[in-house]
């Protein structure tokens, strides 16, 4: 960065939304109507994590963040700021909490591993990234044997980030351990949980750091070949990565013999096409061997049997992005953040009725109230919190009088609140709970992918069923019917998505049994949301 | 759009794209998302023909596969495409009035193409945009912090874009 300002504007799919990009062309054309072309710099950057004030302008070295709505806000920044040296106040925005300047509590302060460079650095080069140490945790990796480079990952305490906390480093031993001449790494980055976006905002804001990952495991276990299976609907994050593959390429970081070593490592994007259980990591290969993406039976596992029958590592976006800094700077350093089970950091996508929406990265243990109040600004208009979904559709739902639990990969066993992929949906007390059960339902329905009768006809029991009471036909019998369903699902749903349908379904139904029976026994939806048929008449 | 004419476009799109190809059969889905944008949001039944003989895969297979992703049509759709999300995150935040203005602005419902051939509705799981929810894309564009004005506005203004060409 040669020019003495450089103004970094947040752009990623949420602000590109919000005008990120509009913004930033003006102002571009603004320094140059001005004659400043010589001395600012606008640079495009990933997330700085927040949404709730508009289009984010970051202006070093003054290490100012303004909130932008619209081209007069861009207009007084360069006026004021640029030109004058003055700093904007009406526009800076006080509490941002991932930069230096704010005084902030130190509750209030992201830990950011994950997302160490997303929104400092542009992600669309990869010199910047390597500015930032980028590729040093690979180089560091190379000059240990890969069976102490899986002994690092596994003494960091690194457990998976997609929602089922599998430890990394054992689930690499179990391939590097299979004598076979084809193995392959595989990105999960079909991120289809409903709240979900932390994904896609690792992609589009540090690419680099999922395909150092990617490399470090490949040399682990001893794969050439490498696939980023990524959702069909995120065409920013299939953009993103494939411009940085293409250029680790060209820095010799992918292909043959990377970085003098006799190591070679292969790397493509594989889109998915709108299928959630793609999201299940058997139906996701099948999915890139070019078929319908149904999962397969377990065991065998990936790590022994996966992608055309060898050895596959698959893990989430958010772990491999993990993986650099833990080669760099060691297994105590990550172990030393977080919670004695759960080491490290989480990314929260934080959405729903809140104030500020976004995403943020804080330590494992973090609890719920935090979340929501601390980081997410509490529930817009003085409403009440209702309950809060935490870890995405198939996580638990938790009352306000719960969100005093920390959340790590334990949380669910002591407080019944789920990690998950780490969503944070609150939702207010203007919401019903039939009806958010119901909704919540059709997604499962709509996403089962017909494969075995317990998910495919349950689901739709289910649908019917939360419908009957929204419609003001449901009884106490149809409401422990949930259960049983909920059981039959759980006991004998072929993969994953099934077995976890009945996880916030109980949760919800325990929690707000009142609530349903009520739909029941005063004929009305207490909050008024649900409308009934007619009046039927009481017995 | 002939018979030959698509083999030809399927051909060169397969090839060109088979180029990534590290494994065998492993660009498949890449390809049908390749051949959809081209013809625009649909992707003629005639390619899987062409398909089974570039890849050697049978044609059930293909069929198997145009028809279990939900972004694949075998059926033309509108020019444009609008993909509402239906999720938790969206629904909470006033999704069910943003449903409901396009519907009736649209006149059509879920599946449904307009008259016109211009608009084509459809629901979506969640989209990753829950920062700004409720959202919906249409085609590649995202749009977010959706009110039932907003909605009106976004339809009223490619409606007239497409008239005024």
């Amino acid at each position: 960065m040669s020019k003495p300002i450089t103004v970094l504007v947040s752009i990623d799919s949420n602000s590109l939304l919000l005008g990120a990009r509009h913004y930033k062309n003006y102002l571009a054309s603004l320094v140059e109507k001005y004659n400043l072309g010589s001395i600012v710099d606008v640079l495009e950057t990933g997330s700085f994590g927040d949404y709730g004030k508009g289009v984010l302008f970051l202006v070093l070295p003054e290490n100012t963040v303004y909130s932008v709505k619209s081209e007069v806000d861009v207009e007084k920044i360069v006026l004021e700021h640029l030109l004058k040296g003055r700093i904007a106040r009406e526009l800076v925005v006080e509490d941002f909490s991932t930069e230096g300047p704010v005084e902030a509590k130190s509750t209030t302060i992201e830990e950011r591993v994950v997302l160490r460079n997303a929104g400092s650095i542009d992600p669309r080069n990869i010199e910047e990234y390597i500015a930032l140490n980028g590729y040093q945790g690979l180089a560091k990796a190379f000059r240990m044997e890969p069976r102490a480079v899986i002994e690092e990952i596994k003494k960091s305490g690194l457990r998976g980030r997609g929602g089922a906390g599998f430890p990394t480093g054992l689930k690499w031993e179990f391939t590097q351990k299979v004598d076979s001449p084809d193995k392959y790494v595989i990105c999960n980055a079909d991120e289809g949980e409903p709240g979900t976006f932390k994904d896609r905002l690792i992609m589009e804001g540090d690419p680099h750091s999922v395909i150092e990952g990617m490399v470090v495991a490949g040399y682990a276990v001893g794969a050439s070949k490498g696939y980023i299976y990524i959702r069909g609907e995120y065409f920013e994050s299939v953009a993103s990565l494939r411009r940085a593959i293409s250029q680790a390429y060209e820095y010799g970081l992918l292909g043959a013999s990377i970085l003098g070593t006799d190591f070679s490592f292969d790397l493509s994007v594989r889109l998915g096409a709108g299928a959630y259980v793609c999201g299940e990591e058997t139906a996701l290969i099948e999915s890139i061997e070019g078929k319908s993406g149904r999962p397969r039976l377990k065991p065998p596992y990936p790590p022994v049997s996966g992608l055309y029958n060898k050895p596959t590592v698959v893990n989430n976006v958010e772990t491999f992005a993990c993986v650099p800094p833990i080669i760099d700077k060691g297994a105590n350093w990550f172990k030393a953040i977080g919670t004695k089970s759960s080491a490290g950091t989480k990314v929260y996508s934080l959405c729903g009725n809140l104030v500020k929406r976004g995403i943020v990265e804080v330590p494992m243990g973090t609890t719920v109230a935090d979340l929501v109040y601390k980081f997410g600004g509490g529930i817009p208009d003085g409403r009440a919190v209702k309950m809060v979904q935490t870890g995405g559709a198939a996580g638990t739902f938790i009352k306000p009088e719960e969100l005093g639990a920390p959340l790590d990969f334990d949380s669910f066993k002591n407080s019944g609140a789920s990690l998950g992929s780490g969503v944070i949906l609150a939702i207010d007390e203007t919401h019903c709970a039939v009806d958010v059960a119901k909704n919540l339902m059709e997604f499962f329905a709509h996403e089962s992918c017909g494969k075995c009768s317990p998910c495919r006809e349950g689901t739709h029991i289910i649908v019917h069923i939360l419908n009957e009471f929204s419609k003001g036909r449901g009884t106490r019998e149809l409401f422990d019917q949930l259960y049983d369903v909920a059981d039959t699902m759980e006991d004998s749903s072929f993969c994953g998505l099934g077995q976890a349908v009945p996880v916030p379904l109980r949760s919800i139904l325990d929690r707000f049994k009142d609530e349903f029976l009520a739909h029941v026994d005063t004929l009305q939806c207490p909050v008024g949301i649900c409308k009934f048929d007619k009046k039927k008449k009481k017995r | 759009m002939s018979a030959d004419s698509i083999r030809e476009t399927v051909t060169k799109i397969y090839e060109d794209i088979n180029s990534q190809s590290l494994e065998k059969g492993d660009v498949l889905i890449n390809t049908l998302h390749a051949i959809q944008d081209h013809y625009g949001n649909f992707i003629p039944i005639e390619a899987a023909e062409v398909l089974k003989e570039l890849t050697g895969t049978p044609l059930s297979k293909i069929y198997e596969v145009l028809t279990f992703y939900t972004m694949f049509s075998t059926h033309r759709r509108g020019k444009y495409v609008i993909r509402i999300c239906k999720s938790l995150p969206c629904h909470v935040t006033g999704g069910q009035e943003v449903v409901d203005a396009l519907k009736n602005s649209l006149e059509i419902s879920f599946g449904e193409t307009t008259g016109d051939g211009l608009f084509t509705l459809e629901e979506t799981s969640c989209l990753g945009l829950c920062g700004v929810s409720p959202v919906m894309m249409i085609n590649d564009e995202a749009y977010g912090n959706l009110t039932k004005e907003r909605v009106s506005e976004i339809i009223d203004s490619i409606v007239s874009r497409e008239r005024g060409e």
